[in-house]
């Protein structure tokens, strides 16, 4: 095991390496740059050129290019060009909100994916199958964005159901503890705080739900159908054990397994997913820093830490789900 | 299968516990509120809830040139001249009165008295002058290059042979004495601009104001510019609270003019024009910044005021002369300004409230000429002239920005089409050129002069000819590829340097007439004035033309 995981690390390196060597130059690449959006429209030529020299943009690419690379290795990002931040500051503060979003959406899809897609396999080719197929198909296919701009029109604008936007009400003045707003609401016991937080995730977390949802209730429905087939089922059944029994230890148990590993890969979808939801209600988070720093002038320090944090995270992720197979699985431990 | 239900029975006993102990923590409270005793509930004046939409950069003045910064910045701080509000014309700020000499060089600003900054501090005349001073003094590259309007309207820093800035001398408390090394038309106009707006020197020292240190591909600022800006302004400094994109602005009881009218003024950063809207409806913000235009309808007949500012920008289409000869000839030029149905135009995609443009500046500007050469709508005549000019065929790169929306272009792609359309229909063949505005748009036109045709537009800063037909037409720009037109920058540079205000308002009347007649640079298209939109229980918010909007004239009803 402990193999394994130095081996997964080396790996996490040098794709880090790689990638960031890839986007340094990748983003350098684009035409427009920082110099365009910390002058705006009224800079002279002379500001111009004060400014290039003093980012160093006028000496040869790989002095940038190392100047960057040890930058990164002493974990220092520099600042954001749009707000003067330190990198590291924008993000940490960004990040939490992220979570916050992901892990409800999380809850939904696993909470209601599992269930459904049990139910789903029991009643195989009845109603309650059918219905489900259907609607998991069209969870699927709605784009984010869409099903985000029409959930919001209606029960935002049409019945004034949900917030808009943003993840608190303006003005509340809640206490930021973890950036967790939910929690903190909790830790300080502004519980209206964390009321009003839970209500402004309802519709985003929803919004970004949809597709893991769908997706985990097809697996979950595919995969117990099948253990359902298997002879050990068969067997326990003969062998006179109670339904519950058998469901709970032998069905579900065994059904779990391609479930964890899709949970596990829609992580990174669930990221992209956070883009567009973010991007939606407002929602302050690494999904809107993406769409900001990308569009507000090339905020390149903030993408390079983006994009290196997007990598960490999958990889961390998917060792998880690694990981986590030989807790649910015996077999995986054996080896 | 033993083993393994011992572990699934250890595993449900661990995340048993862990959901207690969270619940533990939620309801011991283990950390602090620190809102404090009078947190949430205001008095009686309420909170005023603005959507802005953007992020500002920082509160120091000096270092900002944008209008999301300057709007927070506006409500903290005064500038010595200020402007009657909702007009561009100039009015007594924290100096009451202020003349200048017969030569135009030296300004004499008669102080307001008894007036406070945020820290204690009095507001007097070496106060004054240590903002003067400080500007011209500053070093670094960094900080320099941050400076953009003061190296546009001050001309450079100590040493620079450029420099405009002399010194300032405090007569007395209540006199300042500025002097510059030559006169500047930009002035007194200039001395109302945001970013010239007066600081407390103490908090300044205090708070390093001046370290701009550049780190990676940016820079930072200082405690001074990010958390303690200290001005004179109708309310004080309350926080950015990064997290939920939330500007807070307090009321400054001491304020030396009439106290704002509501207790507290939030400025909620909402990116998303759309959202910006929704969040209106939904009655969670009081005001909007630059509605889409085709809401304005919609939102003034669901009972919202609709506010108008009084147009103060341009929208022009550019003509680089550079990369296709037959551009030089003026004919070919007047053709383009012929073939363009602008009123048309205006009536199909322009802002509500917006007009055809026939000069360079609005008519609220002085040096803006009534009787200029107009180019009315008429194919035929465009096609006369470009067979005159010996250009029939002319094909033309026509590039125009997307990703982005103006206060004076608030659809580039709609507008594009709408006058390459015109052009093809007098036989003008376009090639369409879109670019991303800070992805390449800027640098091909600004930087390169790639394009033969552009639109790009002006929002002005202060009331002055020079700030619209000098900034685009004072002296060559790759821009317009227009070296040659030498006469033009004479004219215009004379026209600056004058200092009587009717010889100068004649001199530009002329310019501008000369313009359209004898020049045509560019094809002025439309004046287009940014709304904002209130709730209905928004009172006495007076639209600006600068977008130069104070909070302290505001109040909500019930």
């Amino acid at each position: 095991m402990v193999r394994v995981i130095a081996r997964r690390l080396i790996q996490l390196v040098v794709t880090l390496i790689a990638l960031m060597t890839l986007v340094f130059f990748w983003l350098r690449s684009l035409p427009g740059g920082p110099v365009d959006a910390l002058l705006g429209e009224r800079a002279t030529p002379q500001t111009r050129e004060l400014l290039i020299r003093a980012l160093g943009y006028d000496q040869p690419i790989w002095v940038q290019y190392g100047r960057f690379l040890k930058n990164v290795v002493t974990g220092n990002f520099g600042n954001s060009i749009r707000t003067g931040e330190p990198v590291t500051d924008v993000i940490s503060r960004s990040f939490p909100a992220t979570i916050e979003l992901a892990i409800a959406a999380i809850i939904i899809a696993i909470g209601l994916g599992i269930p459904l897609g049990y139910l789903a396999a029991r009643h195989r080719g009845r109603l309650l199958d059918n219905a489900t197929i259907i609607v998991t198909l069209v969870g699927i296919s709605i784009p984010i964005f869409f099903l985000g701009y029409l959930l919001k029109d209606w029960l935002t604008q049409d019945v004034h159901v949900f917030p808009p936007s943003g993840r608190i009400t303006t003005g509340l003045g809640n206490t930021d503890v973890t950036g967790f707003f939910v929690l903190d609401g909790l830790l300080t016991r502004e519980l209206d705080a964390s009321a009003d937080a839970l209500w402004h995730l309802v519709l985003p977390a929803f919004t970004l739900a949809t597709i893991p949802l769908a997706i985990i209730i097809r697996i979950t429905r595919a995969s117990v159908l099948d253990v359902l087939d298997e002879d050990y089922i068969r067997t326990a059944d003969a062998k006179g054990l109670r339904n519950a029994t058998v469901r709970k230890r032998h069905v579900l148990r065994n059904a779990l397994l391609p479930v964890v590993t899709t949970i596990g890969l829609q992580t990174g979808a669930l990221l992209a997913g956070a883009v567009l939801t973010e991007k939606v209600y407002n929602w302050g988070g690494l999904g809107t820093l993406i769409t900001d720093s990308i569009s507000g002038g090339r905020d390149y320090p903030v993408l390079q830490a983006l994009i290196l944090l997007a990598a960490v995270v999958f990889i961390v992720v998917n060792l998880l789900v690694d990981l986590s197979y030989a807790i649910i699985d015996p077999r995986v431990r054996v080896q | 299968m033993r083993a393994s239900g011992m572990r699934a029975r250890r595993l449900r006993t661990v995340v048993a516990a862990g959901a207690i102990a969270a619940l533990a923590i939620g309801a011991a409270g283990c950390a602090e509120s620190d809102r404090g005793g009078n947190g949430g509930k205001a008095a009686n004046g309420g909170t005023f809830i603005f959507a802005g939409a953007g992020d500002p950069k920082n509160f120091d003045p000096i270092f900002n040139d944008d209008g999301e910064s300057f709007r927070p910045i506006r409500q903290m701080y005064d500038t010595l001249i200020a402007h009657k509000p909702g007009t561009a014309e100039l009015a007594g700020g924290l100096a009451e009165s202020w003349s200048n000499d017969p030569t135009g060089k030296i300004w004499t600003f008669k102080l307001r008295q008894g007036v406070k900054f945020h820290d204690g501090t009095a507001l007097d005349a070496a106060a004054v002058c240590a903002n003067f001073d400080r500007w011209y003094n500053m070093k670094g590259a960094a900080a320099q290059s941050q400076m953009i309007y003061y190296t546009d309207v001050f001309g450079g820093f100590a040493g620079s042979p450029d420099a405009v800035y002399d010194n300032c001398k405090a007569q007395d408390a209540a006199t300042a004495v500025v002097t510059m090394k030559r006169y500047k038309g930009a002035f007194p106009g200039a001395f109302a601009l945001t970013a010239f707006s007066i600081a407390s020197p103490t908090a300044m020292q205090k708070h390093g104001a001046d370290t701009v240190t550049q780190n990676g591909d940016s820079f930072s600022y200082s405690a001074f510019a990010n958390e303690h800006p200290t001005g004179t302004g109708a309310f004080t400094f309350g926080g950015w609270n990064k997290a939920t994109g939330e500007i807070t602005l307090n009321r400054n009881p001491d304020y030396w003019g009439d106290k704002a009218k509501v207790d507290k003024a939030i400025i909620k950063i909402i990116k998303d024009e759309n959202t910006r809207k929704q969040e209106l409806r939904a009655g969670t913000v009081h005001a909007i910044d630059f509605p889409a235009p085709a809401d304005r309808k919609a939102l003034a007949g669901e009972g919202y005021k609709v506010l108008d500012r009084p147009a103060f920008n341009i929208l022009y289409l550019g003509i680089n002369q550079k990369n296709n000869p037959k551009l030089k000839d003026l004919r070919v030029r007047q053709a383009i300004a012929y073939a363009l149905n602008r009123a048309q135009l205006v009536q199909t995609k322009g802002p509500g409230g917006s007009a055809v443009a026939d000069q360079f500046l609005p008519n609220s500007v002085l040096g803006y000429a009534p009787d200029v050469q107009k180019y009315e709508y008429n194919v035929d005549k465009a096609k006369q002239l470009l067979s005159e000019a010996g250009a029939t065929g002319l094909t033309l790169n026509f590039y125009y920005p997307t990703e982005v929306s103006r206060p004076y272009m608030p659809n580039p792609q709609e507008i594009f089409t709408v006058l390459a359309n015109d052009l093809q229909a007098a036989g003008i063949k376009v090639n369409g050129v879109p670019r991303p505005w800070n992805g390449g748009f800027k640098d091909d036109v600004q930087q390169f002069g790639k394009q033969d045709l552009h639109m790009l537009g002006w929002t002005g800063d202060y009331n002055d000819p020079g700030n619209f037909v000098g900034t685009f037409f004072g002296r060559a720009k790759t821009e317009f590829g227009d070296a040659s037109m030498t006469d033009m920058f004479t004219a215009i540079g004379k026209a600056d340097a004058t200092v009587d205000p009717t010889a100068k308002k004649a001199a530009f009347e002329q310019v501008n007439r000369d313009l359209a007649a004898k020049w045509l640079p560019a094809v002025p298209i439309w004046h287009a004035p940014p709304a904002v939109v209130t709730t209905k229980n928004v009172q006495g918010l007076a639209p600006s033309p600068l977008t130069a909007e104070k909070f302290d004239t505001v109040s909500l009803t019930k």
